[in-house]
């Protein structure tokens, strides 16, 4: 694994600098978009293919952190990303723990029905809601700003600034996650989802370790929705229904469940996936409809597992030769 | 409140709750019965309502006949969409059973626009069921509601006569419990779980029909009632008729009351509903005890 | 407290599923560093009883006292943390993680210091010492990279006991450990089993007679859920009603 993950490094360094130098406004904007998905994908790996919680309600943390952004940007005046990007998440962690001490009670298909519900709940009350801007959502008018004392200070609307804050908050992100998987806690949760009724057996709070981990997933997913709202100044009910924590499923099985690196390039490949279909046809629905019942049923392990199969098809080749 | 509002809303919490019904039976049934999580359910709600649209607007059908062509269509489609999609998944992880079946949705949503489009239809009342009914001389009721409500009840009534009283039944029974065990007695059961999806399928066509006048014809009608449907599941617990026949009477009396006693919250009146039941019960009020 | 001479006692227990009576009011008392086999016909509810033991089934009626503590109710996690171990009768480990990983994550349990948020869980010698120890324990050393699922029945079992040996546990229940073992595994076990008994105490459920015989201090025999009789082994075999019920029937 350690040579894959070190030349997507350097192609996301490479990546950095292409748009940074020669990025027209609009490709910056895109793979800008691309990274907040990453995260956001990450984020539900972390749950579902590390600790085995399958949620389909992943969407309304996404929702409550960017939420919480336009609230204090449109209603606070509060637009600076330093005040903003924590905040988003501390809320978007409470919601994830007020939610996961109702829902990780079930299990099995009751935990995915239950998170769902639940997350068209705060749907819904988003949607009904005059303060929150209803239907409409929310629209920041104001620029973000990025200020750190007297030492910096940035217009976070900017196009580039953007990219930059997004680009590092994945790559922290990941790397987090990278080692956070790799430590003793993340191995416990990893044991749960190999085999939970051993896990408590040898005396493990399981249901503690299913919290901790849900509610980190959560703040994660809040921390994609507060990028989300500086790249496009909106926060609306969409990105709270439970078609887009389907689609961010989607981008998780695509890339490789359980991999972290997988479900970021998942993300990557399912916004320009629709982004091409969008352009093929305006009935693109179907294509990503056949491609996800495709991938499900034939891909094993999405696109790390293909990959992973072709590099030791490619070593045994040259073994046995 | 008074007297002839209270019972203005416990009529149309029980209408609204049997239509919940015949969508959740369906559900429940195909998870109970075949293992199987199916979120595209909802695209048979759509699709009845739908074709007989088709069927009267540009067929000129009379109304009879388009309802039961359309159930009918809608039992075949459920039946090709069983053995080729679903059946392979019988064994799989929830995980992928779902995103398997949210492909679905977005399959059948999409056709429904290619061949109907996105705007939203009307539909109309049958003749014969139109116009109000004095109740008592306080309380005037559409009638077209009290016909839902009792078709709900006449389809609940027939469901528990099938599963308590019939073999077809017990074996559901069984397999509710026990899939492994069901097959491994020698029963075959291809054909049943063909039948009972086929039923489930029937039931939420029919409501989709019964709905059109009330809701009206659109591509995401289908995805809307299909959340609540698994809340009523939830609530009800999995796999239990009598479970979905309860669940979704409080599920359509708890959203009944709620818009009336609680208007600025009453979308989120019944998900208050379903996090009290999983509190005190994690598998629902009816469902298999962990 | 530590001086106690009976580890865990049952008062009355009981189990019922609806109308069927699994457990019916077992009185036992297993004293500190017993080996205490439960034999009976089958369906006699010896796992059901073990189930309650290790809170893997919530209790009917009756109680259930540890170190003099009752604990009646207790979740399995609560009861492993003061010390009931449970080996399952099928056995319950992680299927697709290496024999290693299986037992460091038993092992970690009792180092908590090794709970770190971003250090590998690699990076902790302690652990890894003792994962090592318990691998040359068991022979299965040669393994420790193997994915626990791909192991034979008897490594599995094996394992199993491994993770109990990582987390040390007071209280040892075991169901049928040696079930599906060939006669060199059974042996090797009942060894293992001898030298784990000098710090632990046992409760093992089991099948065979040899090994029942060979290692129990003390006997209990259930049938439809009941104690028929319980005490020193000589004795239970001495037993008639025992030897009708049971031991006259068995291979």
């Amino acid at each position: 694994m350690r040579p894959a993950v070190l030349i997507t490094a350097a192609l996301v360094v490479a990546m950095a600098l292409g748009v940074a130098l020669f990025g027209s406004p609009y490709l910056t904007a895109h793979v800008t978009r691309m990274l907040v998905y990453a995260i956001f994908a990450m984020s539900l790996d972390l749950l579902i293919g590390y600790c085995g919680l399958v949620s389909l309600g992943h969407a309304a943390f996404f929702g409550i952190g960017g939420y919480t952004t336009a609230v204090l940007a449109a209603k606070l005046q509060i637009t600076n990303v330093l005040v903003g990007l924590p905040v988003s998440i501390l809320t978007a962690a409470l919601g994830a723990l007020a939610i996961g001490l109702l829902t990780l009670r079930t299990k099995g298909i009751y935990f995915i029905m239950a998170t769902l519900a639940f997350a068209e709940m705060v749907y819904f009350f988003v949607n009904d809601s005059d303060f929150l801007g209803g239907s409409d959502g929310l629209l920041v008018r104001a620029r973000f700003r990025l200020d750190i004392g007297s030492l910096v200070s940035l217009d976070a609307s900017d196009r580039t600034v953007t990219f930059v804050i997004a680009l590092v908050a994945a790559a922290l992100t990941f790397i987090g996650l990278f080692l956070f998987v790799r430590s003793p806690f993340g191995r416990v949760l990893q044991g749960i989802r190999s085999n939970e009724k051993r896990m408590r057996a040898l005396g493990y709070p399981v249901a503690r370790y299913k919290l901790a981990c849900f509610v980190i997933g959560g703040a994660l997913a809040g921390l994609a929705g507060h990028l989300h709202v500086l790249l496009t100044s909106l926060a609306d009910p969409s990105i709270l229904d439970w078609l887009h924590s389907a689609q961010v499923l989607m981008m998780v099985i695509i890339g490789g469940l359980g991999s972290l690196i997988g479900p970021a390039i998942g993300a990557f490949v399912l916004i320009e996936l629709i982004d091409q279909a969008a352009e093929l046809t305006e009935h693109w629905k179907l294509i990503v409809g056949v491609t996800v019942i495709a991938v499900t049923l034939f891909g094993k392990g999405g696109l790390v597992g293909l990959g992973s199969a072709l590099a030791a098809r490619f070593h045994g080749a040259k073994v046995g030769a | 409140m008074q007297l002839s509002t209270f019972l203005i809303q416990v009529l149309n919490g029980v209408q609204y709750g049997m239509l919940l019904f015949l969508i959740a039976s369906g559900l429940t049934l195909t998870f109970g019965v075949m293992g199987i999580i199916n979120l595209a359910h909802g695209a048979f709600f759509m699709i009845g309502a739908y074709l007989v649209f088709q069927f009267t607007r540009f067929w000129g059908w009379p109304l009879a006949l388009a309802y039961v062509a359309a159930i009918a269509a809608v039992v075949a489609l459920g039946a090709v969409v069983e053995r080729t999609v679903l059946a392979p998944l019988a064994n799989r992880d929830h995980l992928d059973q779902v995103l398997v079946t949210y492909g679905l949705i977005l399959i059948f949503d999409e056709l429904a626009v290619i061949q109907w489009g996105k705007d939203v239809q009307p539909a109309e009342i049958p003749a014969f069921l139109r116009g109000s009914v004095h109740l008592t001389d306080m309380i005037i009721y559409p009638v077209y509601r009290l016909a839902l409500a009792g078709a709900g009840l006449a389809c609940a009534a027939g469901l528990y006569l099938l599963v308590a009283r019939t073999r077809l039944g017990m074996i559901v029974r069984a397999g509710s419990v026990d899939r492994g065990m069901v097959s491994a007695l020698g029963i075959n059961v291809a054909p049943i779980f063909a039948l009972v999806f086929g039923l489930g399928a029937a039931l939420a066509a029919l409501a989709g029909i019964l709905a059109a006048p009330i809701l009206s014809v659109s591509p995401g009608m289908g995805d809307k009632i299909i959340i609540i449907a698994f809340v009523v599941v939830v609530i009800g617990g999995i796999g239990s008729i009598k479970g979905a026949f309860v669940g979704a009477l409080l599920v359509g009396l708890f959203d009944s009351f709620g818009k009336v006693l609680f208007p600025t919250v009453s979308s989120l009146v019944i998900y208050a509903l379903m996090a009290f039941v999983l509190v005190w019960r994690p598998t629902g009020l009816f469902g298999k005890r962990a | 407290m530590n001086a106690q001479p009976i580890l865990i006692e049952t008062w009355d227990l009981s189990k019922s599923f609806g109308s069927l009576g699994a457990v019916r009011n077992v009185s036992v008392a297993v004293a500190r560093g017993e080996i205490h086999a439960v034999i009976g016909p089958n369906g006699a509810g010896k796992t059901t009883f073990l189930n309650l033991l290790s809170g893997e089934l919530p209790v009917s009626s009756g109680s259930i006292v540890f170190e003099g503590r009752e604990v009646t109710g207790w979740s399995p996690d609560r009861l492993a943390r003061v010390g009931i171990g449970r080996s399952f009768q099928h056995s319950s480990v992680f299927e697709d993680l290496s024999v290693h990983e299986n037992l460091r994550l038993a092992v970690q349990m009792r180092f908590p210091k090794s709970f770190g948020l971003f250090r590998a869980a690699e990076s902790y010698p302690d652990v890894g010492a003792r994962v090592a120890d318990i691998l040359g324990e068991l022979s299965l050393a040669a393994a420790s990279r193997t994915r626990a699922g791909e192991l034979s029945h008897g490594e599995q079992r094996q394992l199993e006991i491994g993770m109990l040996m990582a987390i040390a546990p007071k209280l040892m229940v075991l169901d049928e450990p040696t079930s599906g073992m060939s006669r060199n595994e059974t042996l090797e076990l009942i060894g293992i089993l001898r030298r784990l008994s000098a710090r632990h105490t046992l409760v093992l459920v089991e099948h065979d007679m040899d090994v029942v015989f060979q290692l129990a201090d003390r006997i209990t025999v259930l049938v439809n859920g009941a104690v028929l009789a319980s005490g020193l082994p000589a004795a239970i075999r001495e037993d008639a009603s025992v030897r009708s019920a049971y031991l006259g029937h068995d291979d």
